[in-house]
């Protein structure tokens, strides 16, 4: 008898607690709100721990618990049914870790917030969907936790929904995650017309048992089932062409920015890929697809964000250009570095937003770099927790953005020919994260104190209009209570320490994350090498007719190559430590020593340094080529004539007409007596009539 | 024997003028006569079946109808006489409370 985990409880937990502030906070005092918005997380916590100490007694992996059937149509059933392999584990252990201490650390940001209860109850809300999300044990109940995630992302965005933006920035990031999710739906019915099932494994099963050979040749059922989840997952990872939503999120609370847009709601495109890792082996063609949208995305995202000024959108950025790193690694059949990538990612993109979010806490609100800098001596410790997240999404050694990114590397360089152009993509992608990560740091904390003269026109939020009014004019720039610096040293220290678990053979470890997660993605490497060993003499000449084709995992290669990748891995990591040092050096040049130079060098830009910092007008190349000719086919034919015109008319002539008749009918109605004892008269004689004609026949 | 043919038009003529005073006056004691003059109509032909087929039910129904009437003529004269009260005149047409 298999141990029961009871894994319903993690995530009904939080949703206990959104219920109960969702209905009552609004009566409890502040203290009772907190504590029930920490205990419920914690909780789930606490379980997720005893589940993973669990799980490696568990005899059957994955470990499937079916609670209830859900919908049977037909033959056709989904249950509630959770299950818990190696890849769940971790995200449950990051979503439930990085989340509480996001909770711990929003105590402390919102306590002066009039909507407390309701930030804490949105907060549990979204606790609940994205563990859904990530224990689902079918694509039905994983988009429950998607489209779930997406309202709690929807209401945090929207949090200070008397603002106009934003309500607006919440409005664009629920429509455009739409459009992704059409796409998910879209796949979904093509796996169910084809496995009649949902289920993770009755999928997979079909799929390495079945008819679907690797799609290498050309586009089959199986790439365009990858395709559309893919678009899904663009959706609500961000990336190209969907990321748009993801900047204009920042106008939620900070913790929201941290925990929902940076450490885990955007990485369950990652995930949901990962998860569907078969069906992208099988589809060639859409995992290729998956590494350009991932390489384009971080290199484009990373570019946007050396030219933003905005604290909060610099990450912003940068969390799309990380997605877009780990859209990569998946894209190049390293799923595992990229769930390594999410994690450490989830770990130090976290502290960044929350120190960032200390930061603007400290200075009431303001959120313009430029009117930062010389923050060091008046707000150390988040300057020092800040600066392990800076080198950690740099990918300075030993910190875990060094181990996750460097996997993502070598992996893409290994992947085979096309691999080295991802990898050049990647590796200036990471020269630019290094920069515009050092650039935030030293426009942020070093120099000088530039105040601004309208520094304090509050234009952020309000929060700090309703948090900081009482603490005057800048002059109180103070240290962050110790309920928001617990979670940032806690979450430091991950993001110091997080990477070394994957530690990579070639640097002298042992890869653990790698072996760990390897049962959850082997099943389908062995099945595309299988593929091959069914018909050994073509085998060679089926992997040469595809070149684009993924290699499988480079350890199962040879062990006569092992030295010869292995020193190459080892030069390649010294290409990414200098990308990372380069970037240092090139920002503590720019805004650490000469100060006027950046000014200066986006003046010789001129025209592209405009159209870069505009975020290549690509908002408002949207705007003219879709939103407004949407807007105005509703306005024109939608509504004018179609609702107007033609709905209307049909109700409106429907009444008439009966009026019309009516009237005429009406007039029957005339009560005089006489008249209604003529017509009875008349219809007697017809009746009579009638029996004659027929006594007749 | 008088055909029972002879009895049936006999009443149908009687229904006919029945009818045609009900939908020609316009005193209401004109047309409430009327009534008894249609009912009594119908009477006559329940009887001359009754006789011509020798069942007696067709003699029983006559005297349903009859003490029917006589309900009817009791609450339809108090109905009148209260008509009256209230608006001083016999006219059904001017008893026109409920015409649109």
């Amino acid at each position: 008898m298999e141990q029961n985990l009871h894994l319903w409880t993690i995530p009904l937990l939080p949703l206990a607690g959104a219920a109960i502030n969702g209905t009552v906070g609004k009566r409890l005092q502040k203290n009772v709100v907190s504590a029930i918005a920490l205990l419920f997380p914690a909780l789930a916590f606490l379980q997720a721990a005893w589940v993973a100490a669990a799980f490696f007694d568990l005899r059957h992996v994955p470990y499937i618990e079916e609670h209830m059937e859900w919908i049977a149509a037909g033959n056709f059933t989904v249950h509630f049914a959770f299950m818990l392999d190696q890849l769940s584990l971790v995200m449950l252990l990051v979503v439930t870790g990085v989340g509480f201490l996001i909770h711990v650390y929003s105590v402390g940001y919102m306590s002066e917030d009039p909507g407390y209860y309701r930030f804490f109850s949105y907060l549990n809300l979204f606790m609940f969907f994205m563990l859904m999300l990530i224990l689902a044990n079918n694509y039905l109940l994983m988009f429950v936790g998607w489209e779930g995630v997406g309202l709690a992302s929807y209401l945090l965005i929207g949090f200070y929904f008397l603002k106009h933006s934003a309500s607006q920035a919440g409005k664009k990031a629920f429509v455009t995650n739409r459009v992704g999710d059409f796409a998910f739906l879209i796949g979904m019915f093509l796996l169910v017309q084809k496995f009649n099932s949902l289920d993770y494994s009755v999928v997979f099963a079909g799929i390495r048992n079945g008819n679907f050979p690797v799609e290498s040749g050309g586009a089959g059922f199986l790439t365009w089932v990858a395709i559309c989840l893919m678009v899904g997952a663009c959706g609500k990872s961000a990336q190209l062409p969907l990321y748009v939503w993801l900047p204009d999120a920042m106008e939620g609370p900070t913790p929201v920015s941290a925990l929902i847009h940076a450490a885990t709601m955007v990485t369950a495109g990652i995930y949901m890929v990962a998860r569907s890792n078969i069906i992208f082996n099988h589809a060639p063609i859409a995992l290729t697809c998956v590494a350009i949208i991932g390489a384009l995305t971080a290199i484009f995202a990373a570019s946007i964000g050396i030219t933003q000024f905005d604290i909060k959108r610099v990450l912003a950025y940068s969390t799309i250009s990380q997605l877009g790193y780990m859209f990569m690694a998946c894209g190049v059949a390293a799923y595992s570095a990229a769930i390594f990538h999410l994690m450490t990612h989830a770990f130090f993109k976290a502290l960044l937003f929350l120190s960032a979010g200390s930061v603007i806490h400290a200075l009431s609100g303001e959120q313009d770099m430029r009117r930062m800098g010389g923050l060091k001596k008046l707000i150390p410790w988040t300057f020092m927790v800040m600066t392990a997240g800076t080198i950690a999404i740099a990918g300075i050694w030993p910190f875990a953005g060094f181990f996750s990114k460097d996997e993502i590397l070598w992996k893409t360089w290994s992947s085979g020919p096309s691999g080295k152009i991802f990898w050049g993509i990647g590796w200036i992608t990471a020269l630019m994260t290094s920069f515009y990560m050092f650039r935030l740091l030293f426009m942020t904390f070093a120099g000088e104190r530039r105040e601004a003269e309208h520094a304090h026109v509050d234009t952020h939020g309000s929060h700090a209009a309703a948090g900081h009014a009482g603490h005057g004019h800048g002059h109180g720039i103070h240290e962050s209570p110790w309920v928001m610096l617990g979670p940032l040293v806690a979450l430091a220290t991950l993001s110091f320490i997080g990477g070394w678990i994957g530690w990579p053979q070639a640097l002298g470890g042992s890869n653990r994350f790698e072996k760990f997660l390897a049962p959850v993605f082997e099943q389908s490497e062995t099945a595309s090498p299988s593929q091959e060993k069914g018909a050994p003499p073509v085998a060679g000449e089926h992997a040469a007719a595809a070149p684009g084709r993924p290699q499988v995992e480079p350890g199962h290669s040879g062990t006569t190559e092992v030295h010869g990748e292995e020193g190459m891995e080892q030069l390649l990591t010294g290409l990414s430590l200098l990308a990372a040092f380069s970037g240092l050096g090139a920002a503590w040049y720019l805004y650490g020593i000469r100060p006027e130079k950046p000014a200066q060098i986006a003046e010789a830009f001129g025209g592209f340094y405009r159209t870069v910092k505009n975020k290549y007008y690509v908002d408002e190349i949207y705007q003219e080529a879709i939103i407004d000719p949407i807007v105005q086919g509703s306005d024109e034919i939608l509504w004018r004539s179609v609702d107007a015109g033609i709905i209307d008319g049909a109700v409106n002539g429907a009444g008439s007409t009966a009026r019309f008749f009516s009237g005429r009918l009406r007039q029957m109605q005339s009560g005089n007596i006489r008249s209604y004892a003529g017509w009875v008269a008349i219809g007697a004689v017809g009746v009579l009539a009638y029996m004659i004609y027929m006594g007749m026949q | 024997m008088v055909p029972v043919s002879f009895y049936l038009v006999l009443s149908a003529i009687l229904f006919t003028v029945g009818v045609a005073a009900f939908i020609y006056k316009r005193n209401i004691i004109t047309i409430f006569m009327s009534i008894e003059l249609m009912l009594n109509a119908v009477n006559l032909s329940f009887v001359a079946f009754a006789n011509v087929r020798g069942n007696v039910s067709g003699h029983v129904f006559v005297f349903f109808v009859m003490v029917v009437a006589a309900a009817e003529a009791a609450a339809g004269l108090a109905i009148i006489i209260s008509v009256f009260r209230t608006r001083e005149t016999l006219n059904v047409d001017k008893v026109n409370l409920l015409k649109l």
